[in-house]
């Protein structure tokens, strides 16, 4: 069964098509073409497909798209909007990433677990709280870093 | 060789040239091929162990709205070449292991697709099923081990040693079924354009290799070489398992060969690559050491059991490290498999090398602890001067010094050699050490070309990026061989429109195409000189290293580990690792620190977390997700230090590179298992380092 939505990604209105069955990921994937979040295990279980939704951090493969019917999408694409996001800069700067596919959710679980946290994280905190994002690649340490990095230009 | 390359770009630590591309994920992966009117496949696997389909009933997937084909092994193509067993799909009923493809279901939507394969039904001829691996079960000695070394050696006369030694040690060790689990699932969009003379074949694969991924399809479909494009800019990690095509890039270009002129798109499934996309086999290591008071060895000896698959054969050369670890007079390696109703083991980081320094290295702490010697001492005293294996020198050998190092900048010489004696607030603190090793691999094809562009300089080479670097460090080579700033080099790797290049494995990326970039750059200047004009172009390939026959050539590495173990509930936390590598030069210290730390982090993934439980029943590995296969998370890793020597070494390659891609990953857990041991008294012999090993035993 299809049914038309509206997600507004990377603020932009799309109107979209849907299979009942259809996840905001393969939605975001599949029929807009926004590659940006990727499919690790499609369980909820790896992170590799997090979104912000209405500026929360959701795992976009367990979320139904026609559940979102309205909301507001934002990618990783979307948090560069011109320039990089300092989230992402400090990744780039302290290498928190190898093969990169891990990496779009990562960064918006990072910008999500700046704007939950209220005063200054602990180094531990901050890898706990980024523990649902799973990097086989083992880029953790760059990670913690760059999430520490924008933590202090944010404040 | 005539002196490395003098280094200016290389050793920089420039930031990844893909940078931007990753973090806003516009880099594209396989299945995210720029294509349109994607039709989209997804497998049906088998459910019995071993036995025969007999008749597969499609008539509910092909009657549901959007289903395009079914392909089985009644009317899927005959493939030109069967050879390879794992590739022959859809080619007989066979099932030779659990959650082999016996179905694709091709149609317009992945969410028709996979509701589709549901709807396929099999009946089958089941057949009783083996897939436990057990030493006293039926054995065979392989020919060759992985890639192609000697599957037993012997020197003197073990047992006598053993017989006549003040101290031995004689223990067996064993390392889980590891899957290898990038992040990134396999996947491939395939598109058969049938125009012209028997038609082109493009595959955007995520692979290691795109040469040697089409060179494999081409053999199996029957078609030139030149009829098949393979496209892979960017690789969601492989860490082996995608350095060989597997059954699902068949399948991909098997089904678009069913729907000419339209792209489809196959990922697979998490818990499919737990059957389809190799893994690392478990292994059982027997090890014995004989060594007198002062701690030189006078016998080492591995035998490996591990397993393989009936269907094809894959060796991993468990042993092998042993060959070339510590001096001593008798030696003896041996590699026995089980053929069994599994699924195909292959490349996991490091074959070899990473299971093969767990039991020798946690040994070699247990007659430490023996002797009461000290561990880092006692590898010391089994240096041995020249390759014990071959009788070569090494061209450079720094295990010592990177033992000392690591000792230094650990705080090792203030250690108590008691084991579990430190409590402190609940928790049992221990430290532990084991050695690193990898060999210098250097392919024998690669070939790069320099093409001069508005004054930039374009280096294309078929080469790959899982990760590691490649985008960047090949600028940086090619900048330092042309004696160029790095931002007038261009580099263009991943497709086969461009130059062959080998395989990403075995830590040869950069050895071999970096050898290939520098012969081009040398061909480039020498006809070209330093003022070239646009369009001219040169060629170069890597060619054999003489002094590969001459020395022997390996990266060393030396590991630390503090294990903290809970006293009441045996958790146990691992909040130091600290590394030291001596791997020749370094090309960019930025990529290289990444590389050795995600290869420590895989480690310790592999020391606590790591193992695939296959269930006896019924063949399958049960825990097949993420949830349930646990992988070090972010908190997992506290005080994670990867340091290198500077190490100089030229007559490895003109780069005096030695390769950092697996070094990282090989005796990490035997560093945390020996760590675990000194804070607990326990010793753990088989992995992965668990409470439920630890409880029965703690205080």
């Amino acid at each position: 069964m299809d049914a038309e939505i509206t997600l507004r990604v990377d603020g932009a209105d799309q109107p979209v098509t849907v299979d009942t069955r259809t996840t905001v990921l393969d939605a975001l994937r599949e029929r807009l073409g926004n590659t940006s979040p990727k499919k690790g295990c499609d369980h909820g279980q790896c992170g590799a497909c997090t979104v912000l939704v209405d500026g929360r951090r959701v795992l976009s493969c367990l979320m139904l798209a026609v559940a979102a019917d309205g909301a507001e999408v934002t990618t990783a694409a979307g948090l560069a909007n011109g320039d990089l996001h300092p989230v992402q800069r400090a990744f780039i700067d302290h290498d928190g990433f190898q093969c990169g596919y891990c990496t779009p959710g990562q960064i918006c679980s990072a910008v999500g677990v700046l704007e939950e946290s209220d005063g200054e994280l602990s180094r531990a905190e901050v890898a706990e709280r980024m523990s649902g994002n799973l990097c086989r690649c083992g880029a953790y340490p760059g990670i913690v870093a760059a999430v520490e990095q924008a933590a202090g230009e944010q404040r | 060789m005539t002196g490395l390359l003098e280094p200016k770009a290389i050793g920089t630590d420039l930031r990844r040239r893909d940078g931007a591309l990753k973090v806003t994920g516009a880099a594209r992966y396989a299945y995210e091929a720029p294509v349109d009117n994607a039709a989209y496949a997804h497998p049906v696997q088998a459910t019995i162990g071993r036995g025969r389909v007999t008749s597969v009933d499609t008539a509910a997937a092909e009657a549901l709205d959007g289903v395009i084909a079914v392909l089985t092994h009644e009317n899927a193509e005959r493939l030109a070449s069967t050879e390879d067993a794992e590739l022959a799909v859809l080619q007989s009923g066979d099932v030779a292991f659990r959650g082999q493809v016996i179905a694709l279901v091709v149609a317009e939507t992945s969410e028709t697709a996979r509701h589709a394969a549901d709807l396929v039904t099999v009946h089958y001829d089941e057949q009783e099923h083996d897939c436990v691996l057990d030493p006293d079960g039926e054995l065979y000695k392989p020919d060759k081990v992985n890639p192609a070394f000697e599957t037993d050696t012997a020197v003197g006369d073990v047992a006598g040693a053993m017989a006549s030694a003040d101290v031995t040690v004689e223990q067996t060790y064993t390392t889980a079924m590891y899957h290898n689990n990038p992040l990134e699932p396999h996947a491939t969009t395939a598109l058969w354009q049938p125009a012209g003379d028997g038609g082109d074949l493009t595959l955007w694969d995520s692979t290691q290799g795109v040469h040697p991924a089409r060179s494999t399809v081409a053999e199996v479909f029957g078609l030139a070489e030149d009829q098949v494009r393979v496209v892979c800019p960017y690789v969601g990690g492989g860490f082996g398992s995608k350095g060989t095509p597997h059954a699902h890039v068949i399948l991909a270009a098997a089904a678009a060969r069913a729907v000419p002129g339209r792209p489809v798109k196959l990922a697979l499934t998490r818990p499919q690559m737990f059957a389809l996309a190799g893994y690392r086999t478990p292994t059982i290591q027997r090890m014995q050491l004989a060594a007198n008071r002062d701690g030189v060895l006078s016998a080492i000896a591995i035998d490996v059991v591990e397993q393989t698959s009936r269907i094809k054969e894959f060796a991993e050369q468990t042993g092998v490290p042993t060959r070339t670890m510590y001096r001593a007079p008798n030696r003896r390696t041996t590699h026995r498999l089980a053929a069994l109703d599994v699924p195909v083991p292959s490349w996991m980081r490091a074959p070899g090398e990473c299971p093969g320094m767990f039991g020798p290295e946690v040994a070699m702490d247990e007659l430490a602890e023996a002797l009461g010697i000290d561990p880092v001492e006692l590898r010391i005293r089994n240096e041995p001067e020249v390759d014990p294996d071959t009788g070569h020198p090494f061209s450079s050998r720094n295990l010592v010094a990177c033992l000392r190092e690591g000792a230094a900048r650990f705080g090792w010489d203030e250690r108590d050699p008691r084991p579990g004696v430190r409590l402190r607030d609940g928790w049992l603190i221990g430290t532990g050490v084991a050695s690193s090793v990898y060999p210098v691999h250097q392919m024998p094809q690669s070939t790069a070309t320099i093409r001069c562009e508005d004054g930039r300089y374009v280096v294309e080479i078929g080469a790959a990026d899982l990760g590691t670097g490649t985008w960047t460090t090949l600028a940086q080579i090619a900048a330092d061989a042309l004696a160029v700033p790095v931002a007038d080099v261009q580099v263009c790797i991943g497709d086969t429109a461009y130059p062959m290049a080998s395989v990403a494995g075995g830590s040869s990326g950069m050895i071999t195409w970096g050898s290939a970039v520098v012969e081009a750059a040398h061909a480039f200047r020498e006809k070209f000189g330093d003022d070239p004009a646009d369009g001219d172009e040169a060629e170069g390939s890597v060619s054999e290293n003489p002094m590969a026959e001459r020395y022997a050539m390996y990266a060393f590495g030396a590991q630390f580990a503090e294990a903290h173990v809970n006293a009441d509930t045996g958790e146990i936390r691992v909040p130091r690792l600290l590394g030291v590598f001596a791997a020749g030069r370094i090309v960019n210290p930025r990529t290289a620190r990444s590389q050795f730390q995600g290869g420590m982090t895989m480690g310790l993934s592999m020391a606590l977390h790591e193992t695939s439980v296959m269930d006896p029943r019924f063949g399958h590995v049960v825990n097949h997700d993420l949830a349930e296969y646990h992988v070090a998370t972010n908190a997992d890793v506290a005080d994670l230090q990867a340091h290198w020597l500077d190490e100089h070494d030229d007559k490895v390659n003109p780069m005096g590179v030695k390769g950092i891609g697996e070094i990282g990953i090989v005796g990490t857990a035997a560093a945390v298992a020996n760590a675990v041991h000194h804070a607990t008294g326990v010793r753990v012999r088989d992995l992965p380092i668990t409470l439920d090993k630890l409880l029965p035993h703690l205080p």
